[in-house]
């Protein structure tokens, strides 16, 4: 029972991770219908930079901070890459992503390096017990924090005029813009947010699994799963996928094989795909003829 | 109509042959001869995928695991089974042809984004198999491949891999221009610009994507098994992620839905990260710049440049007239 506990916290652990990365994919998706492929390395370039603000002598905070706002740079700057691309097909807009990906990973590799690095958990190495469980320290401001960035994107998108008008962009862009909403602000005000969610994701996990310039390809491809398998353009199914797919990968590794422990994601989204497209909260707009 | 014609023997297939003729005299080491032979491998790899992008309309983001997996297939018989290398590529063929049509039906009912996360998924789990199953595949180390044994004829200089390739890649070049100025190619289009429409006038839209796919999961499954015998070594890296992008890139870069654009493709991004190797670490950074660079500017492909010059030609022609 205390093993089965324990790979649960560590699930749900990594599972929030996941969530975040997803509901990043969900505000891009949403507000433009592009699949973000450099969403993984946005998470990447979030725990990177902030481990060598760290090393540069940074404080914690500050540093945490600064390697924020820089990703938020980073996903304006794609905004505006995507922007100015000639032709607006699905595919090369992709393959801008990816491309965007390939150089956020490049410049990892000149500004920082190839090796793998690690941080000190933010708040001490204690930790709880909860049914012969172990409950990091970190792991619980991993949850704690997700879910408040979580219940925080709820409110902005539900409560504030600004995020009122980015749900209408969403729905229906033509209708927005009558109404006089600033469309390219919304736009590049969702890249924004994206990166902010997806490099605190990274600055969060870094204690945990630590980073390198690499981390991000898994991870993206593990969260744009999780949306999917929530049901994609729902911000509550991205994160019930991230966590559904953490305590599966945890179960999994636990108790079947270590080894295989990454396929469980795609496993997972082959079988929506197949029997669910719509995902499991049921999306209405799945394409499927 | 004279014979070329009735043949199919195109001026553009004819030039591109003599390029392949003169092509070993301009290179001037080993190396060079391995970088064109896999360029041209990895130019049939596209002309297959971009008959299913291109022209049916298809996604593909998991071409580069069904080429590494055919690949293995290949090797393994040969290497492990001792199979005669052509009779381990026609099985690793036949079974690459029936697990493409068996996992067509479900994939490719999905589109746009889900078809390229679904064909994403399986590629991912092809690459895991292959690092984790150490035992059969050599695991993430990769493993030794026989080399390639053809009438009692051993297949060892470049030269003659550069031969043999190249006959194949004019061949599948060849047999490509025809399905798509078939009725078939026809389908296809019909189904890229509207599967509605296509369904409407009869056309069994499900069956010609499943036949689509195939195809270009066999003409991966082919090149994929040659690189293997070629190189002497395959590792899980020509299964990976990557991989297929990388594949997908060179499709787009050479131009959607062009025959030529495929090669065109496929020999610059082949040889583009060979060159940028003397950039040492700014490598990646480069690539991905240039591929940005590419999207951005010219996202119908490069061969969309020569179009824009037969435009401006015939502008210049129209206005001297």
């Amino acid at each position: 029972m205390a093993e089965l506990f324990a790979f649960l916290l560590s699930g749900v652990t990594v599972g929030f991770i996941y969530a975040l990365v997803g509901l990043g994919f969900t505000v891009i998706y949403n507000s433009s219908g592009i699949i973000n492929f450099s969403q993984g390395e946005f998470v990447m370039a979030g725990g990177m930079s902030a481990v060598f603000l760290m090393y540069a002598g940074v404080p914690l905070g500050f540093a945490f901070i600064l390697a924020i706002i820089s990703v938020s740079v980073i996903g304006i700057i794609l905004y505006k890459l995507l922007s100015i691309s000639k032709d607006s097909s699905h595919i090369s807009l992709i393959i801008l992503t990816l491309g965007f990906a390939i150089f956020l990973r490049g410049l990892a590799q000149v500004i920082f390096d190839k090796q793998l690095h690690t941080m000190p958990s933010f708040v001490g190495d204690g930790s709880f017990e909860i049914f012969g469980a172990i409950l990091s320290y970190q792991s619980l401001l991993v949850i704690v924090v997700s879910l408040i960035i979580v219940i925080s994107l709820y409110l902005f998108f539900k409560r504030t005029k600004t995020g009122q008008a980015m749900v209408a962009a969403s729905v229906n862009v033509d209708a927005a813009r009558l109404m006089g909403i600033n469309i390219k602000k919304i736009l590049v005000l969702n890249f924004a947010i994206s990166a902010v969610i997806a490099s605190i994701g990274g600055i969060l996990l870094t204690p945990i699994t630590s980073t390198n310039y690499e981390v991000g390809i898994m991870l993206g491809l593990k969260g744009f799963s999780a949306a999917i398998i929530g049901g994609l353009g729902n911000p509550w199914g991205a994160v019930a996928g991230g966590l559904l797919l953490g305590i599966l990968e945890s179960l999994v590794a636990g108790y079947i094989s270590s080894e295989y422990k990454d396929a469980v994601a795609f496993v997972v989204l082959l079988a929506i795909l197949f029997f669910m497209p719509g995902g499991i909260f049921g999306n209405l707009k799945a394409q499927r003829v | 109509m004279n014979f070329l014609e009735r043949i199919n023997i195109t001026k553009e297939i004819l030039i591109f042959t003599a390029i392949l003729i003169v092509v070993p005299f301009v290179l001037q080491n080993e190396f060079h001869f391995q970088l064109a032979i896999l360029a041209m491998l990895n130019a049939m790899i596209c002309i297959g995928l971009n008959l299913l992008m291109g022209y049916a309309g298809q996604v593909s983001l998991g071409h580069g695991a069904f080429a590494g997996l055919g690949g293995y297939i290949g090797a393994i018989l040969t290497t492990e089974y001792q199979f005669n290398p052509l009779l381990s590529i026609l099985s690793a063929v036949i079974f690459m042809g029936i697990f493409a049509f068996i996992i067509s039906k479900p994939i490719l009912k999905l589109k746009g984004h889900y078809l390229a996360m679904a064909t994403l998924g399986i590629g991912v789990i092809i690459n895991i198999i292959l690092n984790v199953e150490y035992e059969i595949t050599g695991g993430t180390d990769g493993m030794a491949v026989d080399s390639f044994i053809l009438f009692g004829f051993e297949l060892f200089e470049s030269m003659h891999w550069y031969i043999v390739v190249a006959l194949l890649l004019v061949f599948t070049l060849w047999i490509f221009d025809n399905l798509i100025k078939s009725p078939f190619g026809r389908i296809l289009r019909s189904i890229r610009d509207s599967e509605k429409a296509a369904d409407c006038v009869g056309i069994n839209v499900s069956f010609y994507k499943s036949v689509v796919f195939t195809i270009s999961v066999v003409v991966a499954t082919i090149a994929g098994s040659l690189y293997g015998f070629f190189s002497g070594f395959i590792s899980p890296q020509e299964a990976s992620f990557n991989h297929s992008i990388e594949l997908v890139v060179m499709v787009v870069l050479g131009g959607l839905g062009r025959l030529y654009g495929a090669v065109i493709g496929a020999t610059i991004l082949t040889v583009l990260p060979q060159l940028l190797t003397a950039f040492e670490e700014y490598e990646t950074l480069i690539f991905g710049l240039i591929i940005i660079a590419i999207m951005i500017f010219m996202p119908k492909g490069i061969v969309s440049l020569w179009d824009k010059i037969l435009e401006f030609k015939e502008r210049k022609f129209a206005k001297s007239a």
